[in-house]
């Protein structure tokens, strides 16, 4: 059978999201976007030169009225795109989140729904010194919310792929990026009509001895340990969840059952954090097959200092993930 | 003022009055098992609201929000098998009285945290707005809410942009147990518009026909593209923040002299003394009321309850 090759294009994480995002708003006229210092800062700077400031809105800084607006506008028949500019900045924000997004499809049985996107930008584990209110990786709080979705891409394909799904989507989507990423290059097909579904994770490199979870950038380190431990003869095998909410059970507990080790790394803090709903479902599932117990690994329990000399202690770094992994296969 | 208009205005207030009266009672006789947050004293607000607004308006109300359900047209039995935990009710049990949405009549949210609606209003006046359909959205709250920074927020972002949005403000007097002289320094909250750029009005709420002259003034302009509008609404809460509460924190001889001036009872004297409505219409109006609510709290009492098999529905677009 011939295989339609699928035409590409080299592009940045950055330039991914902003081409969903004008693809969408070509498409469809529901789509508008809103923020602060959007038209100077960030993915959508000058998308108003295109689109005009009517779909293209500044805000105040008033990131309650960004996303409470986002949800009348929702509910009026708009599929707005909020930026949230720094994702600490959510604290602002929760009860538009938690209390109205996340639970009006169900407290009125599905007679209306919050089909919304929010970029949530963290700029945790960039190393950019900018303290603890300006680098969490705060997914953890979203998924604890019954209603809300959230995805965490780390390349250029999967980055416009998860945005083109989350605009579509009827269902509050809070898409998180990182700007430690947003250099990351990557074959990007150019197909306005290219989607990753929400909910599917992604092997990204096969293995047979220990399966290490991320997302975002720790995805990226995850291949980096994989290389770096195959000279020593362990065979890592990596999945990246790319959707948090919803999560890719199967294909997690497929990995797990077939390496019988698991690792899992991320950006958020350790305690509560996704990696312990991971280690809690692998462990529930598949305990009789494990062969080591799984492993956690993520962001201290302290606030996150700004020195850029201390903050890459706070974080999984590379180094830590390969020792992790050695000590999971080694036990 | 037309008839027309001053008729459906009392028409909604017995309603709303009559369906207070209904489910307090159904309460207080262990009927029912309903935690509830009584309009009872602010139906001629809800009154304005129905001959203000068109169907197709946007209202964002609240938890003390059965007047403004019904000025919107929600049909009463949902609200009440809502309340019951019936599968009938209008989230089908999963919202109760806080979450009631209706969206055919323009009834777009109830919120159960205060001031949430604020900036949810103004969304809807951006959509409105960009549709470009000459749809104004109104948002429905009390005095509490306006120390709440989703109020600063929502009511500046819908300034700024100059948003068909009019905001309601009820003021009942108490921000649940605390009197609105110790929540604000400000005695006319209207005042606070002077810092958003936005006209800020106040009315007697417990006048309808002052209260629907200002707030079409308010709707008209929001509509001609004018921006949006404070409108405070000053009334009074005959009961306590819930049904139940000891209201101790309410002085009695306040109490009595402002439920000495019921709203609903002034308003038929005077469209009687007016010679606006016969006597014999008001009564009509007032025994309908009572009735089409006993007849949809027993409907509602005798619908099934909320089957446990539908918990997981509708929390995502997906069936799981």
């Amino acid at each position: 059978m011939a295989q339609t090759e699928v035409q590409t294009a080299e592009a940045t994480i950055g330039a991914a999201i902003r081409q969903a995002v004008e693809d969408a708003m070509h498409r469809d006229e529901r789509v508008l976007v809103l923020g602060e210092d959007i038209e100077h800062m960030g993915v959508f700077a000058g998308l108003h030169h295109t689109f005009g400031t009517a779909r293209v809105r500044e805000t105040p800084i008033s990131e309650s009225a960004i996303v409470g607006a986002s949800v009348g506008a929702a509910l009026g028949g708009l599929r707005p795109i909020a930026e949230i500019m720094i994702m600490d900045f959510l604290g602002v924000c929760m009860d538009q989140l938690a209390n109205m997004a996340a639970k009006l499809r169900y407290t009125t049985a599905g007679r209306t729904h919050v089909p919304m996107t929010v970029r949530a930008v963290s700029y945790g584990g960039g190393g950019f010194g900018s303290g603890s209110t300006h680098s969490q990786s705060l997914e953890a709080w979203l998924m604890h919310v019954p209603g809300l979705k959230v995805v965490y891409p780390s390349s250029p394909a999967d980055a416009k792929g998860l945005m083109a799904s989350c605009i579509e989507d009827d269902d509050p989507c809070i898409f998180v990026e990182s700007p430690v990423l947003y250099g990351v290059r990557g074959e990007v097909p150019v197909d306005p009509g290219f989607r990753v579904p929400l909910g599917r994770a992604a092997v990204r490199r096969e293995g047979s001895d220990v399966t290490l979870i991320g997302y975002g950038r720790t995805a990226l380190d995850a291949l980096a340990v994989a290389d770096q431990l195959a000279p020593e003869g362990i065979s890592v095998e990596v999945v990246d969840l790319r959707s948090l909410v919803p999560l890719d059970v199967d294909t997690v507990l497929a990995s797990v059952e077939k390496t019988g080790r698991a690792v899992v790394s991320h950006l958020a803090v350790e305690f509560c954090g996704p990696g312990a709903e991971l280690a809690a479902l692998i462990s529930e599932r598949l305990f009789g097959r494990l062969r080591a117990p799984v492993r956690r690994l993520g962001g201290r329990p302290t606030p996150i200092p700004a020195s850029r000399h201390l903050e890459p202690h706070w974080y999984p770094s590379v180094e830590s993930t390969a020792a992790a992994v050695r000590a999971v296969v080694g036990s | 003022m037309s008839v027309d208009v001053r008729r459906r205005m009392y028409e909604v207030m017995a309603v709303a009055k009559a369906a207070d009266e209904r489910l307090r009672k159904a309460i207080s006789t262990g009927e029912a098992l309903v935690t509830y947050w009584p309009s009872r004293g602010q139906e001629a607000i809800a009154g304005a609201l129905a001959a203000a607004l068109r169907r197709e308006d946007w209202l964002v109300t609240t938890y003390r929000g059965l007047h403004d359900q019904l000025a919107k047209g929600v049909p009463l039995v949902e609200i009440y098998a809502e309340a019951l935990g019936r599968a009938t009710g209008a989230s089908g049990g999963k919202g109760g009285t806080m979450h009631i949405a209706d969206p055919e009549a323009g009834l777009m949210a109830t919120t159960g945290i205060v001031g949430a609606g604020v900036p949810v209003a103004t969304g809807l006046g951006l959509a409105a707005l960009l549709r470009g359909d000459g749809r104004v959205a109104a948002a429905s709250f009390g005095d509490g809410a306006m120390n709440q920074g989703a109020f600063h927020e929502g009511v500046n972002l819908a300034a700024v942009w100059q948003l068909p949005v009019v905001f309601v403000c009820q003021n009942n007097g108490y921000a649940e147990c605390t009197p609105v002289e110790r929540s604000t320094l400000v005695t006319r909250l209207a005042d606070r518009a002077a810092a958003y750029g936005i006209p800020g009005v106040h009315v007697d709420g417990n006048d309808p026909d002052a209260t629907y002259e200002a707030l079409r003034e308010a709707v008209e302009r929001a509509r001609a593209g004018g921006g949006p509008t404070l409108l405070e609404c000053e009334t009074y809460r005959f009961f306590g923040h819930y049904f139940g509460d000891t209201m101790a924190y309410m002085p009695a001889d306040e109490l009595e002299q402002r439920r000495a001036e019921d709203p609903v009872v002034r308003y038929r004297e005077r469209l009687e003394a007016e010679g606006a409505l016969p006597r014999d219409e008001l009564e009509r109006i007032g025994a309908d009321a009572v009735r089409h609510c006993d007849e949809a709290f027993a409907a509602a009492l005798a619908a099934p309850l909320a089957d446990p098999a539908t918990i997981d529905d509708h929390v995502y677009a997906e069936v799981r």
